[in-house]
């Protein structure tokens, strides 16, 4: 099919600090040109009357390719876990990265270990002539350090970044909860919020050594950031991310036993909280990401120690990310870098920004329109979300993907 | 002894307004007054229940009771049981610890299945904190909970307080130490919120790692060290030690924990000479309680304590089932 070229016309551009007005050219799926003074003829003009024009959102580490919940939620690539599968093998990761095209675009995530086992090296090398652009621990960390050391300078020298979840096994072995008044007054099994810390530790210390990039998927307590913060300054190749549930959450929601906010890492105590805000102000915090896990009723209308953890987060994710411009933690400018420009850089895709020659994967977005979370009305294919029936404010209103329209 | 340890009916707002919970999840959700309604209302129970031969009042009469057990248990099932045959009730117990759950039908399905054959009151134990609070969101009968997980027995903390008024004359402005495996325990939960609420000063002595984390935020003080945190008591609150806990991962073995946190008479006397000895049962003798301690004539309440659990209980059924019988004043 024969693209037309585009113009989005009257839009405010979110390629800086702050969103200006301006219009941009797309020609070949590709942005040609920002404020142009001329077009080519047969170009498509599309009024943005006054709306953002940004980046389309890389969502950064996602459970499930869950195309209509990630359309509504302003996401053009969806980074996807190796948990399901697991994906430790280049036919499964093929398969995987040809999941949503043409107008979602699938990036595998590598399983670092065979079956995710955290025993032997998975074929790092076929999974990445396969599609895949960076590997991941999975859902758990490795808890074997050779093991790791091993995996970390192995996909390095692959030129390959490595996803970590980082909570020592041993503290969190049974725990559903942060150690914590709620924990204790609901009668749930906890673990210390040190075990993040303890397992952002020991792997800092192999960055450190093996030189390897390493990807904190999240980093939810003060403790960690603190260690996430210290290496940067050592000017370790390190990255870390976090949901929004961890931003605007604390262990006070899981109260009622709701099932909805039994997470992974557990949902932290309101200092943690406000940690994780600042560490995203101070720019300690690289990435934000849905961490989108649909469940279903037979995964969450259960006790809430037997329900499994996570939640849908793709719908969400924009909205509450404008959340954090609003209470003035971050600039537009900043959000969309670590909602975009940021993932893309780590995945190594030539898109995630409003600049000449980048993938035209582009949203406008309404960011006033006030709206309710609803969990009845989700489009993801379940809707465990713990943010059920809260009010926010902005949504993506039209959406392209290499420079065709999605919606 | 009755009228010195009961309130006259005045005290309380009329009808439904005395009691205004649907189902009995836990202690959390009760105000001090509505657990001194219950203990009054089990101290006619407690006459009943020593008159003789004819224990029935037949007030239940036609109702169904379902007694669902996710979790193995015979003196709580018993007691409910008991509880429920002497008002009247037709009782049902369901051992589901050996029924179609194993099947893998899920805890909401096997909820909507009791629900179906119209019971008019659940009595639910699951082994899972939470689990009887989403079966009483489900389902159109009253709900109590005879246990979830670590999370609540509010009878038991209720029979509990009954007892320590009896024996005492007051459970209020006392004491109380609660000793032994609290990380792991309902029944210490629904104690400490029960106790603390009565206006008692409650005290934890565990080993740090039965200590649940930030239980000080319960407005309890830890001990770990047993001679202090016994010192002065009026009551001394022995938790059972389930074996599983004596295997190296939380305690070194029973023996050690005899030695330090084992009820002794020597230990007893740290408490106040008049302090009584309590515990949910059952026992382990010779590991958390001496067997002269938990066999004293006049200290121990361990069988009194068995007795207030079934007026307790028909006090429980009683009330939560008022809505349904027509209860003037319970609408």
């Amino acid at each position: 099919m024969e693209l037309k070229p585009l113009h989005i016309v009257n839009a405010q551009l979110v390629d800086a600090e702050t969103p200006r007005a301006g219009s941009l050219l797309v020609i070949d799926g590709r942005i040609a040109a920002l404020d142009p003074t001329e077009t080519p003829e047969g170009t498509q003009i599309v009024d943005a009357k006054g709306q953002w024009l940004a980046p389309g959102i890389i969502d950064l580490g996602v459970f499930a390719t869950d195309k209509p919940a990630f359309h509504f939620g302003g996401i053009t690539r969806a980074a996807l876990m190796p948990d399901a599968g697991p994906l430790d093998d280049p036919g499964l990761v093929e398969r995987a990265a040809k999941g949503g095209k043409p107008d979602l675009w699938v990036h595998p995530l590598a399983a670092a270990t065979k079956g995710l086992a955290g025993r032997e090296l998975a074929e790092i090398g076929l999974m990445k002539s396969a599609g895949a652009r960076a590997i991941a621990t999975g859902r758990t960390r490795i808890a074997d350090s050779g093991v790791m050391r091993r995996v970390l300078a192995y996909a390095a020298a692959l030129g390959l970044v490595t996803m970590i979840h980082a909570e020592d096994e041993g503290l969190t072995a049974g725990a559903v909860a942060t150690d914590g008044e709620m924990a204790t007054r609901l009668g749930l099994a906890s673990a210390p919020a040190i075990a993040e810390a303890m397992a952002i530790a020991r792997d800092l210390a192999l960055v450190e050594e093996t030189g390897a990039p390493v990807h904190f998927r999240q980093v939810t307590t003060a403790r960690g950031l603190d260690l996430i913060r210290a290496a940067k300054a050592k000017g370790l190749p390190v990255l870390c991310g976090i949901t929004p549930a961890h931003l605007f959450l604390s262990d006070t929601a899981i109260g009622d036993f709701r099932t909805f906010a039994r997470l992974s890492p557990p949902l932290r105590s309101e200092d943690d909280r406000q940690a994780c805000l600042a560490a995203v102000a101070d720019g300690t915090i690289d990435v934000l990401s849905s961490g989108h896990d649909p469940r279903g009723p037979e995964d969450k209308r259960l006790p809430f120690a037997e329900a499994l953890p996570g939640m849908a987060g793709a719908e969400t994710l924009l909205a509450l990310g404008l959340n954090l411009v609003r209470d003035g933690h971050v600039s537009p400018g900043r959000l969309f870098d670590m909602l975009a420009a940021t993932p893309a850089c780590l995945l190594g895709l030539d898109a995630g920004r409003l600049a000449v020659g980048k993938d035209a994967d582009l949203i406008l977005i309404d960011d006033g329109t006030p709206w309710q979370v609803d969990a009845k009305k989700m489009a993801a294919y379940a809707g465990n979300t713990p943010f059920d029936g809260m009010p926010v404010q902005g949504r993506a209103t039209a959406m392209w993907k290499g420079g065709m329209r999605v919606r | 002894m009755t009228s010195a340890t009961t309130r006259p009916a005045s005290d309380y707002p009329p009808g439904g307004d005395a009691f205004r919970h649907r189902h009995l999840i836990g202690i959390a959700q009760l105000t001090p007054w509505e657990i001194s309604y219950v203990l009054d209302a089990a101290e006619q129970w407690v006459e009943l229940n020593r008159s003789g031969a004819a224990k029935h009042d037949d007030r239940l009469a036609g109702l169904t009771i379902i007694n669902a057990f996710f979790e193995n248990s015979t003196r709580t099932l018993l007691s409910f049981e008991i509880a429920g045959k002497r008002l009247g009730a037709d009782v049902v117990n369901m051992h589901a610890a050996q029924s179609s759950v194993k099947k893998g039908e899920t805890l909401i399905d096997t909820a909507m299945t009791l629900n179906a054959m119209r019971a008019d009151a659940m009595v639910i134990r699951h082994a899972s904190s939470g689990a009887v609070q989403l079966i009483a969101d489900k389902v159109d009968c009253p709900v109590l909970n005879a246990g979830d997980g670590r999370h609540e027995h509010p009878t038991q903390a209720l029979l509990d307080a009954l007892t320590i008024r009896r024996r005492l004359g007051r459970v209020e402005g006392l004491t109380i130490a609660i000793c032994g495996d609290v990380l792991h325990s309902r029944v210490a939960r629904s104690n400490i919120l029960a106790l603390t609420l009565l206006g008692n000063e409650v005290r934890i002595v565990a080993p740090p790692t039965l200590t649940p984390p930030a239980v000080d935020r319960m407005h309890v003080t830890t001990f770990t060290d047993m001679d202090e945190g016994l010192k002065d008591a009026d009551v001394v609150m022995m938790l059972r030690l389930q074996n599983e806990r004596m295997d190296g991962a939380y305690l070194p073995s029973a023996r050690e924990y005899h030695a330090l946190y084992g009820l002794t008479p020597k230990r007893l006397e740290k408490a106040k000479p008049d302090a009584i000895v309590m515990h949910p049962g059952p026992m382990n003798r010779g590991v958390e309680i001496d067997s002269n301690v938990a066999d004293h004539p006049t200290r121990s309440t361990i069988t009194e304590q068995v007795e207030m659990g079934v007026a307790v209980r028909m006090a429980c059924l009683d009330i939560l089932t008022r809505r349904k019988r027509g209860v003037p004043g319970w609408n």
